[in-house]
């Protein structure tokens, strides 16, 4: 993985002494929240109900053990012994305080962590596949071009005061495990066919997103060569900077404008730019992108057994549900879920981050990943190893064997947390878990994406869900829309309204009821989703309103 | 009746206004009347507490204040996820009310 060279440790380390400097003087009185406000939020420190959140950059999701171990020093020594794991591969902890903020940064310094770009109207966290540089159907790995943009967009000086926040995927196979086209940006790395064995490029998808005005991005150029990927980039952005709305806030967004002027209007606009640039010449030379590319080489894999021993059904179980084949067939990626039946998505302890940070040193070439999905994951693990480290992930209540199935909800932190929630989300997410794995129908039910956020702003992907749910607030009440049919992978759509709205006991009952329908309505083979497209929304009403 | 809230500076804690000076404890915030706006101008002014404002509540029997929007409830208390987290308040029936 990616190591700091001296500019960017020396980038960061100025980064927290200039932040200290600013925690200071709001310490002393010397700025107000008005003033102090935008710069703490530029370096990922917001105020939530209950306190500050500090929300880390995991870039792309890749960690190494060291890293994993400051992130639990930090939840024990500043925090409150956990830590929240997002859905833009993130962690948030909850209940920082001012005066700790600049030593937790300095903490991070240490292990070339930051939180800058955070927050604020800017290129976020670049996010990526999580089986990046370890599935089987990967063109390329694409962690070197998603290093490449994270590079590129920290402090661009044209891109730190956009419109609004932009967030940008790059995967690199056709299964979309990034929801990359509901990204402001989604670039999947391709290869076309050539005399020397393929050409690698980039596909641009812009305009896509969650939020109060959901929207699929559409492909707007087929194939940049990967030379001039950032320039491509920087046109897409550049065309946003200067159209994009900043009259009102909830318009602000690129899919606005690629909605508004239309995809090929805004290609358009944005091929003119491309041409512009190309004479300019802002790419970065390709050695930096071959200096980065070397940092993800392949580990040094070693063939052995291809199978495992299935004598003991639990671990069969989980090796079924949460493992994800290898590009090498001595391992797999081994998914860590933190989903326990009736647990906090997301929530991890700073003891079972140990244990994992311990895992992925003993058993992964020191390498884990934070999906999307508010998972952890061993990218490689040996198969002769699985039984060894499922043992110890179970004895941590790691173990539970629930990958992409209704138990693995995604949930946002909701009004529990979170000072622009409307409703709560992870109760929801707890009950349903726990009535699921009680009346033992998870399995049965098989693959089920539920996503819930407890306000319009999506961060719980409610729309991306083959059931979603969004809180919201009815006259002072937590009241819960249901939608059907979302999904984030290849096969993107947006989930649609059922009908009006439950309280938190008539959702729950809402979800099991359309999973009945499912289970009685399904053919052989399909998914919630698949039948969801095959019969339609009309027998998930009747059941519900009929 | 109309009480006053915000976020502590140094903490981010969640503070109610007591008359004096910012309580952890929503059972002591008091009744400010007419004279919100001021109170909040000075305390705002003094940098102590993060963008204090004015909420509605009301009084049980027993004493104990209760916010009237859930937002300021679930402040009150804690998340109603992490009750080993919560703020300790002497109402047994606290988070009877909070949802």
């Amino acid at each position: 993985m990616y190591k700091y060279d001296l500019y960017d440790q020396a980038m960061v380390d100025a980064r927290v002494a200039e932040f200290r400097d600013q925690a200071r003087r709001r310490l002393e009185g010397k700025l107000t929240e008005d003033q102090f406000k935008p710069l703490r939020l530029m370096n990922g420190l917001y105020l939530q109900l209950h306190a500050y959140m500090l929300r880390v950059a995991i870039p792309y999701g890749t960690l190494d053990s060291r890293q994993l171990e400051m992130l639990a020093d930090i939840a024990e020594r500043y925090d409150r012994g956990y830590g929240h794991f997002t859905t833009r591969q993130n962690i948030q902890y909850n209940w920082i305080r001012l005066e700790d903020a600049a030593d937790i940064l300095a903490d991070l310094a240490k292990v070339e962590m930051h939180a800058i770009q955070t927050s604020g109207n800017c290129i976020r966290n670049i996010s990526s596949d999580h089986f990046a540089g370890a599935a089987a159907d990967e063109v390329v790995d694409p962690r070197p071009y998603a290093e490449l943009m994270r590079q590129w967009s920290s402090f661009h000086p044209e891109f730190t005061y956009l419109p609004r926040k932009f967030k940008i995927a790059v995967i690199a196979s056709d299964k979309d495990r990034a929801a990359m086209r509901l990204h402001d940006i989604g670039v999947r790395i391709v290869k076309r066919a050539n005399d020397s064995g393929g050409e690698v490029g980039a596909q641009f998808y812009a305009g896509g997103g969650m939020g109060r005005t959901p929207m699929i991005a559409p492909l707007i150029r087929d194939f940049v060569p990967i030379e001039h990927f950032i320039t491509y980039a920087e046109a897409c952005l550049r065309v946003y900077n200067r159209y994009g709305r900043r009259d009102n806030k909830y318009k602000a967004r690129i899919k606005i404008l690629v909605h508004e002027l239309g995809a090929a209007e805004y290609t358009r606009q944005v091929e003119e730019e491309f041409a512009h640039l190309l004479s300019v010449g802002v790419e970065p030379p390709r050695e930096e992108l071959a200096r980065i590319a070397a940092h993800f080489a392949d580990p040094a894999f070693i063939d052995g057994p291809k199978t495992v021993d299935r004598s003991d059904p639990d671990f069969a179980l989980w090796v079924d549900r949460n493992t994800h084949r290898h590009k090498h067939d001595a391992y797999v990626s081994a998914v860590i879920s933190l989903k326990p039946a009736g647990g906090i998505p997301g929530d991890a302890t700073a003891e079972q981050m140990r244990v994992v940070a311990r895992l992925a040193k003993q058993y992964s070439f020191d390498e884990l990943r934070v999906m999307h999905t508010q998972n952890l994951l061993l990218p490689h693990v040996r198969i002769a190893d699985l039984h060894a480290v499922w043992s110890a992930l179970d004895a941590a209540g790691l173990a539970a064997p629930n990958m992409d199935t209704i138990e693995d909800i995604i949930a946002c932190p909701g009004l529990d947390y979170c000072s622009l929630a409307n409703a709560r989300s992870i109760p929801l997410a707890q009950r349903i878990s726990e009535r699921f794995a009680e009346t033992g129908r998870t399995e049965v039910v098989g693959e089920l994406k539920l996503k819930i956020s407890g306000c319009i702003n999506a961060c719980g992907h409610h729309h991306a869900g083959h059931i979603g749910i969004l809180g919201v607030d009815k006259k002072g009440v937590e009241n819960y829309q249901l939608s059907l049919g979302g999904s984030e992978a290849e096969d993107v759509s947006l989930a649609k309204i059922t009908g009006p709205g439950f309280d938190e006991d008539g959702v729950i009952a809402a979800v099991e009821k359309v999973t009945d329908v499912y289970l009685a309505s399904r053919a052989e083979g399909e998914r919630f989703l698949d039948t969801y497209r095959r019969i339609g929304m009309e027998p998930f009403k009747e059941a519900l309103y009929g | 009746m109309k009480i006053l809230t915000g976020n502590d500076l140094r903490s981010g804690a969640v503070v109610w206004w007591n008359g004096s000076g910012w309580s952890l404890f929503v059972d002591d915030a008091v009744d400010v009347g007419e004279d919100a706006a001021e109170i909040l101008a000075r305390e705002e002014a003094a940098r102590r507490v993060n963008v204090p404002y004015a909420i509605e509540a009301s009084i049980d029997a027993d004493g104990h204040v209760r916010p009237a929007h859930i937002k300021d409830r679930v402040r009150a208390l804690g998340p109603t996820v992490r009750r080993d987290l919560a703020v300790p308040t002497a109402d047994k029936t606290g988070w009877d009310w909070v949802i």
